[in-house]
């Protein structure tokens, strides 16, 4: 594998990709930059073009327009190397329903030009890491979701791959599975595996990535650091339910002047919402809300309930669009789902 | 398995075992790639995954025995009195013919297969492995070769139970099925093209509704196209599956159909060479 590596080459690199689907340009002149040995997120609702971008990185699809090598090998010249290279996880590569998790396995290790023995030896061993022992003489289609999910990554890494394109890999799933997915997911890149992580949630590319691109219409609105990219959305958002409607007016003046940020009254007349960015002393959110809630104690307005979350993906549209995203149902944290963040004056 | 551990989570619940990080590092730092492997092996190994899926959904068998079955006893003892005089004279006749007509027909499952493959997913995934292109679909075709020949089997003895005796014996029988193989294994590529082109399982067993039941019933398998009006016998005469069922029945019976055997097997190179390149175009671009 090293003497396919183009010397120093980056393990994606992108520069006005383009993918038209009749009409649509499904992805419209991405440059990307991915450095090896990182988690890179890319963020986005459905429909951005995350998904095309990434089956074009793949070699499933032909770019249309544009240049995209991994790790110096171009997709369309030399697909044969890429793909010995790279591997895919997404709803769409997926394993089959109809074989169980070992045989699955072995038919991929077979296909990568493992003897059975090996390939045999490789599927109990991946079964075991994965947890899927007691499961591994049972058809896929009777997993459950976040089994599914396990399968569908270790028959992405069988050859461990130097990247590995992870296509909205904790969609769909709980809490705790999605937990294990990370956890997967940071093993697999602390021995050096390159990981293309896409996501439409925040909150998932801040726990994996390092970098960010965003993703709306076929281009990029935003890359950077994860710290530069929350600081153009602020670095959270605080909701408050108060217990007098009657006190919301004089929460709201005095929240703006604390949090020095927009502050929205949500539909509900005792509700309220804030963006709270990192504070001057780069101290995070914490502090400058539990500063609100004091001043809210000393002016005398009770406050029922209250939560700190990150912005969701809904804040992030918002900030860099000035329109919200079209999401259909999801925004990571709790209290900003209710998808009615109507048009704040953009901070 | 042998690698059953020690591990006692209880089976059956949805509380997932831990995924054991350390393990996963191990396996990953472990990072030896053998060679690709041979297209031969890449196929073959897709074959056994095609046999896999008999042995785990074997109601798809159904279509391979049951029908065949229903063809051949439908026809003899409804047809046969009143085609031949009588439903033995008639078996001798019809059996060969029934069983290409069957086989063929059975090929457009192939196309169903392809087509269920790439909705679930699974197509994408090996489009990503660094092997042989062509390989999945020849492992689809050689798994359906095992099918075919399991069809032909079950027919055969249907067929000799209700008296049918080839006079060709056992060689005469099993070149007949050999050229059978051969030709449906071929044919199948046509299937392979639409399974990849259409957008549906329905639609794909439409048009191979429409395309089997003129092709199949315009051939000589159940009657003798010397009646039929000169403008069909031009089809039926130079149809391939009116050469395949004649050299098929020829051979049963111990003749050497050297002519029909020729064109069974000109036809089946022409739909491999039109048919192989088209599919694999639309595998690479789809």
């Amino acid at each position: 594998m090293s003497e396919h590596r183009g010397g120093n080459a980056p393990a994606i690199e992108t520069s006005g990709l383009v993918k038209v689907f009749g009409d649509t340009r499904a992805v419209d002149g991405i440059d990307l930059t991915v450095p090896t040995g990182t988690v890179y997120g890319v963020l986005g609702p459905n429909g951005a073009g995350k998904t095309t971008a990434v089956k074009m990185l793949a070699t499933l699809l032909r770019p249309d327009g544009g240049e995209a090598r991994i790790f110096g090998h171009d997709v369309r010249r030399e697909a044969a190397i890429v793909r010995g290279m790279v591997s895919l996880t997404g709803q769409y590569a997926s394993v089959d329903e109809d074989l169980t998790g070992v045989e699955n396995l072995m038919l991929l290790g077979r296909l990568l030009g493992h003897h059975k023995t090996a390939a045999r030896a490789r599927a109990a061993q991946l079964l075991e890491a994965f947890g899927l022992n007691d499961a591994a003489d049972r058809q896929v289609k009777n997993y459950s979701g976040g089994m599914r999910r396990r399968i569908d990554i270790a028959a992405s890494i069988l050859n461990t791959p130097d990247l590995l394109f992870l296509d909205e890999p904790t969609t769909g799933l709980d809490p705790r599975s999605r937990n294990q997915v990370w956890d997967i997911v940071r093993a697999v890149v602390a021995q050096g595996t390159t990981v293309l992580l896409t996501t439409q949630y925040l909150d998932e590319a801040d726990q994996l990535a390092s970098r960010i691109a965003v993703i709306d219409k076929g281009k990029v609105i935003a890359e950077g650091t994860k710290g530069e990219l929350k600081a153009s959305v602020g670095a959270g958002s605080v909701h408050l339910r108060l217990r007098n409607a009657h006190e919301r007016p004089e929460a709201e003046r005095l929240l703006a002047r604390v949090l020095d940020a927009p502050v929205q009254a949500d539909p509900d007349p005792v509700a309220l919402t804030a963006r709270v960015g990192d504070g001057d002393d780069g101290n995070g959110a914490a502090p400058q809300a539990a500063r609100a809630l004091a001043e809210l104690a000393a002016a005398g307005i009770t406050v029922d309930t209250f939560s700190l979350g990150q912005p969701s993906l809904d804040e992030v549209f918002l900030s860099l669009t000035d329109r919200p995203a079209d999401l259909t149902t999801d925004t990571t944290t709790d209290t900003t789902a209710t998808g009615t963040l109507t048009k704040e004056t953009a901070a | 398995m042998s690698t059953a551990t020690a591990t006692t989570s209880p089976a059956g619940s949805e509380e997932l075992a831990a995924v054991r990080t350390d393990d996963l590092a191990a396996l990953l730092v472990a990072k030896e790639r053998p060679p690709r492997p041979s297209a031969l092996s890449a196929s073959v190994t897709f074959g056994w995954r095609a046999m896999l899926k008999i042995k785990h959904v074997p109601e798809q068998l159904f279509d391979v025995t049951v029908f065949p079955i229903m063809m051949v006893l439908m026809y003899t003892y409804l047809f046969g009195g009143a085609l031949a005089g009588s439903t033995s004279d008639y078996l001798q006749f019809l059996l060969p013919g029934v069983l290409v007509m069957s086989v063929v027909m059975i090929t457009m499952y192939t196309g169903v297969a392809v087509n269920t493959d790439i909705e679930k997913g699974v197509f994408d995934r090996f489009r990503t492995l660094p092997i042989w292109r062509p390989a999945p679909m020849v492992g689809y075709l050689l798994g359906d070769v095992v099918r075919y020949a399991g069809a032909s089997a079950v027919m055969l003895a249907v067929g000799m139970i209700m008296g049918f005796r080839p006079e060709g014996g056992a060689g005469g029988v099993l070149a007949g099925v050999a050229l059978l193989l051969v030709f449906s294994f071929s044919f199948s590529w046509i299937w392979t093209m639409f399974g990849l082109l259409l957008r549906s399982e329905k639609s794909v067993m439409g048009v191979s509704m429409m395309m089997l039941f003129p092709l199949t019933f315009g051939s000589n398998i159940f009657v003798d196209p010397a009646t039929m009006p000169g403008w069909l016998q031009a089809f039926v005469n130079n149809s391939p599956i009116t050469h395949l069922s004649s050299a098929v029945r020829e051979l049963m019976a111990g003749g050497w159909p050297g002519e029909d055997i020729t064109w069974s097997l000109l036809w089946s190179a022409a739909l491999v060479l039109v048919f192989g390149p088209i599919t694999m175009r639309l595998y690479n671009r789809k």
